[in-house]
């Protein structure tokens, strides 16, 4: 069995007058590495100014997605065995700006989520006294939006993201839908707005590679499509019954 | 120099679950009030986010809140301050469904009425779950509900390197912003720590990187102390690489713990006898302090299995069928083929102690108020305390509802009683910028590595301090910690760059924990008593005349904290014997 593999690693300071490289590190092939693992040590035994993001090593805080080979993954789920002989490219989620090395900057995904009003909207008052009454089938309708972790890799692999500045995004659009669908929540009109609108649901060309490489299976193409539909009608029924029958 | 922007009523340190439930209550205690959160990192990746089990609260008719209080209290080895716990378990219940209102997705039962589980020291099923994501589902559903508050201001991925203590009270805090490498002050009325636990003292834990103590050593050097450091809980199901969590449910829902003959070995440390379903407080369901304990007496006995992480025991659920597994502890699953590359539907699971929790943190009250006047804390990093010498699985998510709340309202009651800021803070916050000039942002010629001091931090944290301890052990990895506490002057750093410098955090983060371990070895010397999560083998039994008193770590500068004790609130339970199996 080899004993090293190599990471081609996207490296890129602001800082620095020179522009992006790519630069190569050995690191020890172990079969139990992740590709994370693989990057630690980089930056605590070989070279402390590689920087990336990563914290719970488990797959459920989102932090470590990077484009591994062209694809975007977690890192701390990527064997390196599975990509062996190497070597192996690593580089920053695509479609981003990137803020250093294999960081990027997230922002437009932190203002969109408040913009779509991903929370609960109630119209009536709260009475704490007792739950709201949710079947397990009624459970089941968003529960599969509800795993999003967020991690960004579904924004990486949307060509349409990358082509159109206003577009929200896959994420953004199943936690939209993940409250729609939620038997306790009365948002749906007011969000239907704001997807209808400019930047919603109508710039996704249903690629669909969001849910191929969703690390969770929140599949944000049938989201979007389910939202389509229900746009469509929405678009419809104004027209149709101008009295505003919905 | 000082911003104007920079200024808050209510500053929050730390964005996981106690820290946005702090800020909600907040603004909504008075919508006028600017609440900011500050944390490294974004607050989805909290580590709030990798609780998997559940949160425990009384809402079933068979249940009721003695029950519940006696099961918490029984398990932390009667050191825990009942006032504090009964107000835990009354107020856990209105948490929880307000939890549900905001639309976290709890299991069900086909009613619709939201479903419990039983957990490990619970005499009754009062755990409420979102399949084995609960802690994830709690902190992205707190996390969402915060944006509709316009007065809530977010500065994500900023490290607070201190706070500004001045005039005797708390007024904020010093801030590096991590994308542009800024440090500016940000001013408080009122600042409330919710930033978790230090796990990362130790090689083998459930505990993500972020977990280093950072709110804990905050407070620590502000001359606030920590309490009851010396109880540390393993958690009894880790993997054995990766340190990744098996949660309790997995034991809840009848999994078995097994030795290298396949025997089930708890029923010979008085647990109980092996039923083929989980008996609630017996077994496998005993508390965790206990079946991590059970292990090393096997290990001891050479009954354990070995690996290449040294030894480990099966978990084995195998029995429970691929439905179970699927609907009830899919994460499990998940975790076991995507990191450990088996399958548990058909493999039994590699598990040994892994450290999981400190018991201990700043010192507050049952207010959220540390002593130190405009300071408040909750969650994993304060100690009220409810978790007494060993904390209940599924108790600390509800802590984080329950004191995030007490501790957010009394900081936002705070804040409006204060009209401005001392003039003093201009000088604190110079004085600050150039430590962190002179020891890690422009400091040459440094000779040992970060990660070099991490290591061997944590083979003494291991080695003198883990789930067994003795005089002889402690003292020798204190030796050690002093001696890595000198050679943290020393550190090489490589990167000098302003742009999100992560070697400069993880130096920082370094400091922090080596505040953390010597307040850990300390409270640990000199507590002569085994109780709950702290076993000394040259003190094997409780002593309730000398410590049924909560330890108090007090920073002193070139030495080791100064041991103080504070007397346990005791109500309606004196102090018994903990029965479980029988």
């Amino acid at each position: 069995m080899q004993q090293q593999i190599t990471l081609e690693i996207f490296r890129y300071n602001p800082d620095d007058k020179e522009g992006p490289a790519y630069k190569k590190y050995e690191v020890p092939f172990r079969k139990d590495w992740v590709i994370l693992d693989a990057l630690n040590h980089i930056k605590d035994r070989i070279d402390g100014t590689l920087s990336f993001r990563w914290s719970c090593r488990m797959g459920i805080c989102g932090s470590c997605g990077m484009k591994v080979n062209g694809n975007p993954v977690l890192t701390c789920a990527s064997f390196l065995e599975k990509l062996a002989p190497g070597p192996i490219r690593i580089e920053p989620l695509e479609y981003f700006p990137v803020i250093r090395d294999l960081v990027i900057n997230m922002d437009d995904f932190m203002d969109n989520l408040k913009k779509v009003r991903s929370w609960i909207i109630h119209e009536k008052d709260d009475n704490l006294d007792e739950e709201y009454l949710q079947t397990p089938d009624q459970l089941s309708d968003y529960k599969q939006y509800s795993m999003c972790i967020n991690c960004m890799l579904c924004y990486s692999a949307c060509p349409v993201y990358g082509l159109e500045p206003g577009f929200m995004g896959p994420a953004v659009i199943a936690l939209a839908q993940r409250y729609n669908m939620d038997s306790r929540d009365d948002g749906n009109k007011l969000r239907m707005d704001i997807m209808n609108a400019e930047g919603g649901i109508w710039h996704c060309t249903f690629v669909g590679d969001c849910s191929a490489v969703c690390p969770k299976n929140v599949d944000p193409a049938g989201a979007i499509q389910r939202y389509k539909l229900e746009g469509a009608r929405a678009w419809w029924t104004r027209w149709l019954l101008p009295w505003g029958k919905e | 120099m000082i911003q104007k922007s920079h200024e808050c009523d209510v500053l929050i340190i730390g964005a996981g679950g106690a820290g946005l439930r702090a800020a909600i209550v907040a603004v909504e205690h008075d919508p006028g009030l600017k609440v900011g959160i500050v944390s490294k990192v974004y607050p989805m990746r909290s580590h709030t986010v990798s609780a998997e089990g559940g949160a425990a609260a009384v809402i079933k008719d068979f249940d009721s809140f003695d029950l519940h209080a006696y099961d918490t209290i029984s398990g932390g080895d009667w050191l825990c301050d009942q006032d504090a716990v009964e107000v835990f378990v009354s107020e856990a219940p209105r948490e929880m469904i307000r939890l549900e209102h905001w639309g976290c997705p709890w299991s069900r039962e086909e009613s619709g009425k939201v479903a419990v589980r039983p957990f490990g020291g619970m005499k009754n099923k009062r755990t409420w779950y979102a399949a084995d994501k609960t802690g994830f589902h709690l902190l992205h559903t707190l996390f969402q509900t915060t944006l509709k508050y316009d007065g809530i201001v977010r500065f994500d991925e900023w490290f607070v390197t201190s706070l500004l203590v001045d005039a005797g009270r708390c007024q904020g805090a010093v801030v590096l912003e991590m994308a542009t490498g800024k440090i500016e002050a940000i001013r408080a009325k009122a600042v409330v720590i919710c930033t978790g636990g230090g796990g990362k003292v130790f090689p083998y834990t459930t505990n993500a990187k972020i977990k280093t103590g950072d709110g804990m050593s905050l407070a620590y050097r502000a001359g606030v102390p920590l309490k009851d450091m010396e109880f540390v809980q393993y958690h009894p199901t880790g993997l054995p690489f990766t340190g990744i969590l098996i949660t309790e449910a997995a034991r809840a829902e009848g999994g078995f713990l097994l030795n290298k003959d396949g025997y089930r070995y708890l029923q010979d440390y008085d647990l109980g006898k092996p039923e083929p379903v989980p008996v609630l407080k017996s077994m496998e369901l005993g508390p965790r302090d206990r079946l991590s304990q059970a292990f090393m007496k096997e290990m001891e006995k050479g009954r354990t299995l070995n690996g290449n992480y040294g030894p480990y025991v099966h978990l084995d659920i195998r029995h429970l069928g691929k439905e179970i597994i699927n609907s009830r502890l899919p994460f499990v699953r998940e975790l076991c083929m995507k990191y450990e590359n088996l399958d548990p539907v058909e493999d039994m699971i590699p598990v040994r102690p892994v450290v999981h929790y400190m018991m201990g943190g700043i010192h507050t009250d049952i207010e959220g108020a540390t002593p130190l006047p405009g300071l408040f804390a909750a969650g994993e990093c304060a100690c009220v305390s409810i978790n007494g010498a060993n904390r209940l699985g599924s108790n600390s998510l509800t802590e984080l509802l329950v004191f995030g709340a007490r501790a957010g309202k009394s900081a936002a009651q705070y804040a409006k009683t204060r009209n401005g800021f001392s003039t003093g803070l201009k000088s604190i916050y110079g004085d600050e910028w150039n430590r962190l000039q002179k020891l890690y942002i422009k400091k040459k010629n440094g000779k040992i590595r970060i990660a070099e001091i991490r290591d061997r931090l944590h083979n003494a944290m291991e080695k003198g301090a883990g789930i067994y301890r003795s005089e002889q052990s402690l003292f020798e990895s204190q030796k050690i910690i002093e001696n890595l506490q000198e050679l943290s002057h020393e550190i090489r750093i490589s990167d000098y760059s302003s742009v999100f410098n992560t070697e400069i955090i993880d130096a920082l983060e370094l400091s922090c924990l080596l505040d953390i371990a010597e307040s850990v070895i300390q409270s640990a010397l000199c507590r002569k008593e085994s109780r709950g999560s702290h076993q000394r083998i040259d003190f094997p039994n409780r002593d309730d005349r000398n410590y049924l008193n909560h330890s108090l770590a007090y920073k002193r500068p070139e030495n080791f904290p100064e041991i103080r004790y504070h007397p346990v609130k005791i109500t309606r339970w004196p102090p018994g014997e903990r029965i479980y199996g029988r």
